[in-house]
């Protein structure tokens, strides 16, 4: 009976904590993406730390936690930082990261003293500032329209609704003043009015964050979510949706990993908050890694699969010019040679270009013998009609490549090989009817060797 | 006390150099663009100095001089984006603020970041921001505008593609869609011909004949003095003050561009070392 109650009261409180962190998570990632966006990440870390002494303050003067006074002292002292910033930048002459190093870490020291004071006076832990306490944030009550819920998930539902409404109503003035603020300007949207209104926003968002995450760890949910949805979209619109749900994600993820992942090691769950910074991390790695344009790996394996087209076009154009200077087909280790490639790779692509039959090995009609690569035998190799017909247009595109570097950019006759070379791999038959064209349909390259003719 | 030393210099500069290149005012609601008296400075060191200058309607007018010496910041200071220690504009004989809507900017193509995730037609569409107004989102109308116009400069297949996969050419045409979009009567162009294909740079020419032939007037930032003559009736030569302006066959002379790029150390430098000597003896 007593367990079921206290395990029922743990299910609540779990929900409200996780509730408070997508909250948080969410209305920071909103605005998020446009100090991404506009390279200001730095300036949302300058503006969560400075906000410091604005809270201290107004712990001293109204001697109480309640949130109205922090709020103003807040974003008062937040605005002023990207007012400050943008002054000692001017004045001094120093880049924006040197202007805000210096602003911010004086107003976070000066905040850090004012709150050492403001501790003697008021119940507050420096410590919950830095670092949050999402769980205790989830245990107090306060009451509205008759329901009873913890004020910091009242706050930041309020921050939460008045970012998305920003961010939505404004879409396109964000959108033009981030991408040019010269043109934004002059079509009567302020660049500076939207940098203030962002910054006066980020500021809020930061106090209401601050008790539940943190200051240092807020900097985590303006940036990280948004960064890695740059990775996966080349949308605006769908960036900021993505981000919406990758922050979700890792507060999700944060406060069950909290409990859970301690546990295999034995220890007491840990604090949500840092699991949610972590958990931000880690689904920022994953789009790093996974990111269907920006990715990692999905950018490894479309090389891997544009060298490997490479090597297949070298094996038949090599062909073809060994049947050309009638020296006998090549040996695989003399393929291996001619063409840098491993073995492995190299059994790889004379594998396709049989199965495709575009070669054929000797004594074997073509693609039906499993396994026979193994090029022990000289002249192993040869072309088929199709495989020929390949290897022709890519050496017909090579030397008309070399034609046009001498004629039309008087390049160097010993230059031009490597560049036609690279170029030979990237041209279809439009762009060689163009070079023909251009380059009065020659007979022979700059070398004297036979352009061949596109059809045999 | 520092501030009184430039400021009294200048009007000795003023009086004793400027001579018929400081025009009045001009309030004709033809006239595009009237500059008069118009200086700048970052950090009290001028930019430009006593511009001034009326432009004759629905020309193609070349701004020319060597780098530095504040082609862009006259374009900025023209439309208020930049703060001006002197001077008054008139567009169509009336403010920038008032008139802004007849302007079209086409700025550097390195100001922004072409990583930015947004497409072509995005990029273009901006151009109709100010007509949508506050608040109201792009409409379908708007799209089949911006990509009419991209159809113009000859890109509308790459409508949607992310602005970062567009070659340098097709990223300055974006921009000049996005102008044309707008329907100003006076284009501001800063070095539209930078770093193009040549393919790219016929179609510009194109686009700037087109516009001549719809009356509208275009003020170029350009660098590559070869082509003035064939590109531009009219042409400013600019370094840091106005060396000359007029029709291009007066005023593009062999003497001007000498006196515009040769000769580095020109009196104002001459007066800006002194200034500096004697701030530091102090």
């Amino acid at each position: 009976m007593i367990y079921a109650q206290i395990d029922l009261n743990w299910q609540q409180h779990d929900t409200w904590i996780v509730v408070i962190g997508i909250l948080c998570a969410v209305s920071s990632a909103l605005l998020g993406n446009f100090l991404v966006l506009r390279r200001m990440s730095m300036l949302g870390d300058a503006v969560t730390h400075a906000v410091l002494p604005g809270i201290a303050a107004a712990f001293l003067i109204s001697h109480s936690r309640s949130s109205l006074p922090m709020f103003f002292g807040a974003v008062i002292v937040g605005v002023l930082t990207a007012l400050f910033t943008e002054w000692i930048r001017r004045v001094g002459r120093v880049d924006e990261g040197a202007s805000m190093g210096v602003v911010f870490t004086s107003l976070f020291a000066l905040g850090l003293v004012m709150l050492v004071q403001a501790s003697d006076h008021v119940d507050l832990d420096p410590d919950c500032v830095l670092y949050g306490a999402i769980e205790s944030a989830a245990i107090d009550e306060v009451e509205i329209f008759g329901r009873v819920l913890p004020p910091a998930a009242l706050i930041l539902g309020v921050v939460t609704i008045v970012n998305a409404l920003f961010v939505v109503l404004c879409f396109k003035e964000l959108k033009i003043s981030s991408f040019d603020p010269a043109l934004a300007t002059t079509m009567g949207f302020s660049a500076r009015l939207m940098h203030y209104l962002l910054m006066v926003l980020v500021s809020i968002t930061a106090v209401a964050s601050f008790e539940s995450v943190g200051s240092v760890l807020v900097v985590a949910m303006f940036v990280v979510p948004a960064a890695a949805s740059y990775m996966l979209t080349d949308r605006l619109a769908w960036m900021i949706v993505l981000s919406v749900f990758i922050a979700a994600a890792s507060a999700i993820l944060g406060h069950g990993s909290a409990i859970v992942v301690p546990r295999w090691f034995g220890f007491e769950s840990t604090t949500t908050a840092s699991m949610m910074a972590v958990s931000a991390g880690g689904l920022f790695f994953l789009a790093a890694l996974f990111g269907p344009k920006h990715g990692v790996l999905v950018k490894w394996v479309r090389r891997q699969f544009l060298s490997f087209r490479i090597l297949c076009d070298d094996i038949v154009a090599l062909l073809y010019r060994c049947e050309e200077r009638e020296t006998g087909s090549p040996s695989k280790a003399e393929l291996a040679d001619n063409l840098f490639a491993s073995s492995w790779t190299l059994w790889a692509a004379l594998a396709t270009l049989r199965r495709r039959g575009e070669i054929a090995v000797d004594g074997a009609v073509s693609g039906a013998v499993d396994g026979a690569v193994d090029g022990a035998v000289s002249g192993d190799f040869h072309l088929t009609g199709r495989g020929r017909d390949r290897a022709r247009q890519l050496v017909r595109s090579h030397r008309l490549w070399e034609q046009y570097l001498v004629v039309e950019t008087s390049t160097e006759t010993d230059r031009i090989h490597d560049k036609a070379e690279r170029f030979e791999h990237f041209t279809d038959r439009p762009l060689r009817d163009r070079l023909d064209r251009v380059t009065d349909a020659p007979d022979t390259d700059p070398h004297g060797r036979p352009i061949p003719s596109e059809k045999s | 006390m520092n501030k009184q030393t430039s400021s009294q210099l200048g009007d000795a500069l003023a009086s004793s150099e400027s001579t018929s290149s400081a025009p009045g005012l001009s309030t004709d609601p033809l006239c595009p663009l009237s500059v008069y008296d118009l200086t700048v400075a970052y950090h009290r060191k001028p930019v430009i100095w006593d511009v001034g200058f009326d432009l004759p309607a629905g020309q193609l007018i070349g701004v020319v001089g060597p780098n530095g010496a504040g082609k862009s910041t006259l374009l900025k200071a023209i439309m208020d984006l930049i703060p001006r220690a002197s001077g008054r504009v008139r567009v169509f004989g009336d403010t920038y603020a008032h008139n802004r809507k007849r302007v079209g900017y086409v700025p550097q193509r390195e100001s922004v970041d072409w990583q930015f995730p947004v497409s072509a037609l995005d990029v273009v569409t901006m151009g109709l921001y100010d007509d949508i107004g506050w608040f109201f989102p792009v409409r379908k109308k708007h799209r089949a505008r911006a990509l009419e116009a991209l159809d113009r400069v000859g890109i509308a297949d790459l409508a949607n593609r992310q602005i970062s996969q567009l070659s340098g050419g097709q990223q300055q045409r974006t921009f000049l869609a996005r102008a044309l979009v707008q329907d100003a009567d006076l284009y501001l162009m800063d070095e539209p011909f930078a770093a193009v294909d040549a393919a790219t740079e016929r179609a510009i020419v194109e686009i700037l004949r087109d516009l001549k032939k719809r009356e509208k007037t275009a003020v170029v930032i350009h660098h590559d003095l070869q082509t003035v003559p064939e590109y531009f009736d009219h042409v400013i030569l600019l370094n840091m003050r106005v060396v000359s302006h007029g029709p291009v066959s007066e005023t593009f002379t062999s003497e001007n561009l000498q006196k515009t790029y040769g000769g580095r150390l020109t009196l104002l430098d001459e007066v800006t070392e002194a200034m500096r000597r004697r701030e530091q003896a102090l």
